[in-house]
Formats: C-alpha cells, sequence, structure tokens
C-alpha cells in the first residue's frame, strides 16, 4: 500500500511549471545578430559561387573585391575627386526632380481629391498615364531638354509625382462621415474643412507618398543618366560596366543606393515630425508603402 | 398626440410650461432617389430647460429628423423654427454631439473644444476662449488634460471633452445623437449622470435620440416614440419622476411601469 503511493506519479507542487510560453530562438537573439547572421551567410555563398567558378570572374566579382572596392570609391568621394562631383550632380537631380514631384502631384492631388472636375475629367487621364512604362520618356526628354541635368530632373520628377498624387487624394478621402458632419455643423466652408480637415487627417497618406517619390527620384535621375549621359553618378555605373568592371560597378550601387535611403530618411523624419499623432504599421515604416 | 401620465393624468412639470424654444410643424421628409417617405408632418415643440428622449426602431427617421433640426438638411415640407428664427442651415446656437466624440489626435483637449469658435471667428476670438474652456473642463471632470492629446484620453473622457466642444458657443438647444452608446454599460450610466447635472445647472433644452428605454426615461421629461416607415410619432410619454434622477430610480415601479409601455409600443411595431 505505501510502495504503491510511491510508485504513483510525485504530487505536483504548485510552485513547479508544467505549462509555459515558448519562445522560438529568433526571437531570443537581439535583431542586429541576426542581421549581421543574414549577411555572412550571404557573403559566404557568394565566395563560394565565386570559388567554384560557377560564373565567370568578369560577371561575378568575389565579395573581397567588391568591398576592396568599395574602401576605393569612398576615398575617392571624401577627397572629393571626380566622384563625388559626380554624386552631387545625381543628388541635385534626385532633389530637384523630388521637390517638382511634390508641388506638382500635392497640387494635382488637390485637385483630383476635392473637385468634381478633377475626380471625373483629370483623373482618367492620370490613370491612363500611370499605366504607361515612365521610362520610355525617357529620349523624348533628352531631345526636348539636352544631355544636361535638366532631362535628368525632368524624369525623376515624371516618374515620382504619381505616388504623390494618389497619396494626396487619397488622403483627402481619408476624413470620416462623423468628422465632416462634425464640421458641417460648427458651418465650416469648404476651405475650412479641406485645410483644418481634410489635410491633417490625410496627411500620413501624403507622406507615404512622399516615400515611395523619395526612393522612385533615385531611380528616375538614374535612368536618365543611363539613356541621356551627363556627368552623374549613373554616367560613372555605365561607364564600368562598358569596361566589365564589376567590382565597381557593385560598388557604385551601394553608394547610390546610400542617396536613395537619406531622402527616404529624411522624409520619414519630416512625418515623425509633423505627423507625430499617428502610429505606423511595421509595414508602411519599412517599406514605405 | 396627448401628453399622458401614467395615471392618465395631465402632467405639467415646470419646464412643459416654458417658453417654446424649438418649434416644429408639419415637417416631412421624402428621399425621391429611393422613394422613401422617412418622415410623416412631425409636429415637435421643445420647451426651455426640458429634455425630450426620441426613441423608435433602427431606420424610424430619427437621425433624419435630427439631421433637419440641426440644419444639415432641408425638410421635403414642413418648418422649423429655432428662438423665432427659422432654421435654414448650420447654426451656432444648435450644440451637436454624436456618438463618436470625433476629436482630432493633432489638437490638444484644449485646442479641440475651442475647435467651433476657430472656425467661425478665428484663431484670436478661440484663443480668447480658453479661460472658459477650462471652467467646462473643470464642468466635466476633466481639469488638468487641457493640454493632452486625445489618444491618452479613454473614450468616456473624449465624450466629456466633446461636451465641452458642444458647450463652447452657449448653443440654444442641444441635439444628442446617442452620444454614450460606444461606451461600456457602467461608463455610460455615469455620464447620463453627468449630462443630467450638466443640463439642469445651465437649464439646457435638451433633445436626445437613443436606442435605450431605460436610458430615455431616466433622463427625460418627455419620450417621444416614432414608428417606422413613415416616422412620426405614436405617442409622447410624460416622465413624472421628480429631479434630480438618481439610477437608483431604476428600481422604482414607476419607473419600470414607463419602460414597459415604451417597449410595448416598440414592440409593436417591429413585428408589423
Amino acid at each position: 500500500m505505501t510502495q504503491a503511493q510511491s510508485t504513483a506519479a510525485a504530487p505536483l507542487m504548485p510552485e513547479q511549471t508544467v505549462w509555459s510560453e515558448h519562445v522560438s530562438w529568433i526571437d531570443r537573439v537581439p535583431r542586429w545578430v541576426s542581421m549581421v547572421a543574414l549577411m555572412v551567410g550571404f557573403l559566404a555563398v557568394w565566395q563560394l559561387v565565386y570559388l567554384i567558378e560557377l560564373v565567370s570572374p568578369i560577371i561575378l566579382p568575389s565579395p573581397l573585391e567588391t568591398i576592396e572596392d568599395l574602401f576605393v570609391v569612398g576615398r575617392n568621394l571624401l577627397t572629393g575627386d571626380y566622384m563625388l562631383k559626380a554624386l552631387w550632380v545625381t543628388t541635385q537631380e534626385v532633389l530637384l526632380g523630388f521637390i517638382i514631384a511634390v508641388v506638382f502631384g500635392f497640387a494635382l492631388g488637390v485637385l483630383v481629391g476635392e473637385t468634381s472636375f478633377g475626380e471625373r475629367a483629370v483623373m482618367p487621364y492620370l490613370v491612363a498615364i500611370n499605366t504607361m512604362p515612365k521610362v520610355a520618356f525617357a529620349p523624348l526628354f533628352v531631345s526636348w531638354l539636352g544631355f544636361g541635368i535638366a532631362s535628368k530632373v525632368a524624369l525623376a520628377a515624371f516618374i515620382a509625382f504619381f505616388p504623390v498624387i494618389v497619396g494626396t487624394a487619397a488622403g483627402l478621402h481619408a476624413a470620416d462621415q462623423n468628422a465632416r458632419m462634425l464640421f458641417k455643423t460648427m458651418g465650416a466652408s469648404r476651405w475650412q474643412t479641406l485645410v483644418q480637415l481634410k489635410l491633417p487627417i490625410g496627411m500620413p497618406h501624403f507622406f507615404a507618398g512622399l516615400k515611395n517619390a523619395a526612393v522612385l527620384t533615385v531611380v528616375g535621375a538614374v535612368v536618365g543618366e543611363f539613356l541621356g549621359g551627363g556627368k552623374g553618378f549613373g554616367e560613372l555605373i555605365r561607364v564600368a560596366a562598358a569596361q566589365l568592371d564589376t567590382p565597381r560597378v557593385f560598388s557604385l550601387i551601394i553608394y547610390l543606393s546610400l542617396l536613395g535611403l537619406a531622402t527616404f530618411w529624411v522624409v520619414a523624419w519630416a512625418q515623425r515630425r509633423f505627423v507625430f499623432w499617428h502610429k505606423e504599421t511595421v509595414t508602411e515604416e519599412t517599406l514605405g508603402q | 398626440m396627448a401628453v399622458l401620465s401614467m395615471s392618465g393624468q395631465p402632467v405639467a412639470p415646470v419646464g412643459l410650461m416654458g417658453r417654446p424654444v424649438y418649434e416644429l410643424r408639419g415637417v416631412s421628409k421624402t428621399f425621391a432617389k429611393r422613394n422613401v417617405q422617412a418622415l410623416d408632418k412631425v409636429d415637435l415643440t421643445l420647451r426651455e430647460g426640458t429634455f425630450s428622449a426620441i426613441i423608435g426602431p433602427s431606420g424610424c427617421g430619427k437621425s433624419t429628423l435630427l439631421k433637419i433640426m440641426a440644419g444639415l438638411q432641408p425638410p421635403s415640407s414642413g418648418s422649423v423654427i429655432l428662438e423665432g428664427k427659422p432654421v435654414m442651415g448650420p447654426r451656432r446656437d444648435i450644440g451637436m454631439m454624436f456618438q463618436q466624440a470625433t476629436l482630432f489626435p493633432w489638437r490638444t483637449t484644449l485646442e479641440n473644444i475651442v475647435l467651433p469658435i476657430e472656425i467661425r471667428d478665428g484663431k484670436a476670438a478661440a484663443r480668447a476662449k480658453y479661460d472658459q474652456a477650462r471652467q467646462l473642463l473643470d464642468l466635466v471632470g476633466l481639469n488638468g488634460f487641457e493640454s493632452v492629446y486625445p489618444s491618452e484620453l479613454s473614450g468616456g473622457m473624449a465624450q466629456r471633452a466633446a461636451i465641452c466642444r458642444m458647450l463652447i458657443t452657449e448653443p440654444a438647444v442641444l441635439l444628442l445623437d446617442e452620444p454614450f452608446s460606444a461606451l461600456d454599460e457602467l461608463s455610460r450610466d455615469f455620464m447620463n449622470m453627468e449630462l443630467q447635472r450638466i443640463c439642469l445647472e445651465r437649464n439646457a433644452t435638451t433633445f436626445l435620440v437613443t436606442h435605450s428605454i431605460p436610458e430615455a426615461v431616466i433622463l427625460s421629461d418627455v419620450v417621444y416614440v416614432m414608428s417606422p416607415r413613415p416616422g412620426r410619432f405614436v405617442e409622447a410619454i410624460t416622465v413624472d419622476l421628480p429631479r434630480p434622477r438618481t439610477l437608483d430610480m431604476m428600481t422604482d415601479p414607476r419607473f419600470g411601469a414607463l419602460v414597459h409601455r415604451i417597449r410595448s409600443h416598440l414592440d409593436k411595431g417591429a413585428f408589423q
């Protein structure tokens, strides 16, 4: 009898944990560790592909060569040599293109989002133009505006201003029925409703459009340089690729992406500053959708 | 349409003898597009300092009536007179409140409250009302929250701020469209008692749209029961419970009898 009792399952102590939340290992390591680990893994695979000569070294440089060249280009940029001048040209194109895209995109967005004329008559044309492959206009801009900076600015602005229109117009429709009715009861004019209600409520949409535009202006400027020459960073990439200097192409692209990141961050900073009340979701924050 | 008490005797609480503030005569509304008659010859008189509620099933035209009274929609026929002048659009002597507080997240509580002034009279006039807005925050028990953004307010607190925003223009009448129906039951009872206190303190003329029979009875001097398609008043029931009302009165047999009477009207209407 006593033996039977002792062989029975040991009585559970209340302080014993029998069931607890399982935390996956990926959630236990800090985020930067997983990011670095992924990068190291990627470089290792790349190096392996290079070592077993899966593809010709002329087409794909080794990671080490690329990193080496990153330092060469970095030194050139820091000493203010020709690459810095090229980067400055492209930066100007991006900034001007972005400003033009924002001004025109906002104006057209308000026209489309606020007036029935805009919604009925202008919107269908905008949709039609937006479906066109916009880079195909590059040769046209070059023949209109020449090989200088103007044709690149035009292409960058042309590609980038559609998301600004969409963001602005969507934002103007974001105010719900309650808010509109409240403004009506206060006897607000159309202008007051626009400025005090619709524009502030639409700010998150507007900034989502700006983030897309920030990335697209870089695309527009570089494509413009590929097709229209000039003295920018895109031209350096084109020349390096023509010389089969692939490590150079890679490192130039990496520096160029920093330019895109910088414009994106400026917009994200402005959004946090001006739309302080809006909590963004992770996808919006990281993808700029 | 007789105003009768439960005992069948005509009852005239002090308020019901007051000066008429709102007068609706033969207000009808037909939505031509859908060919629906929402309101059919509604007559209504709201006297100074009284609290009236309108109750009826969904889609009976309550909200349409409220919008017409507020000047947000014109009636198809009939007249709406407020303080001797016909209502021909939104007016500053009408205060409105909705189910949602609709505070704007980029404005502090204080800035939200003076928004109606800012819209009508500009920024300077709105700033001049800050002291009055602070007094209103005191009135609703929100002192200390003036520079807080709405994201930090609970649902009940947001509705109190909305009450302040409604009162800042010193309206002659308050039109309330289910103001606390998005709150939980405990907050709702509490807010209803707060509402009564504010209305008594200011001698406000108030008109409430609600779906809750107990809420209508505990707050009102007169409850109008409305039937749908076309919307019209079936009965106006005078509530002769003494003021100020307390939540304890909900256990009073007179309260139960009034609730029962209203419910029997609504049950008849719902299964037509």
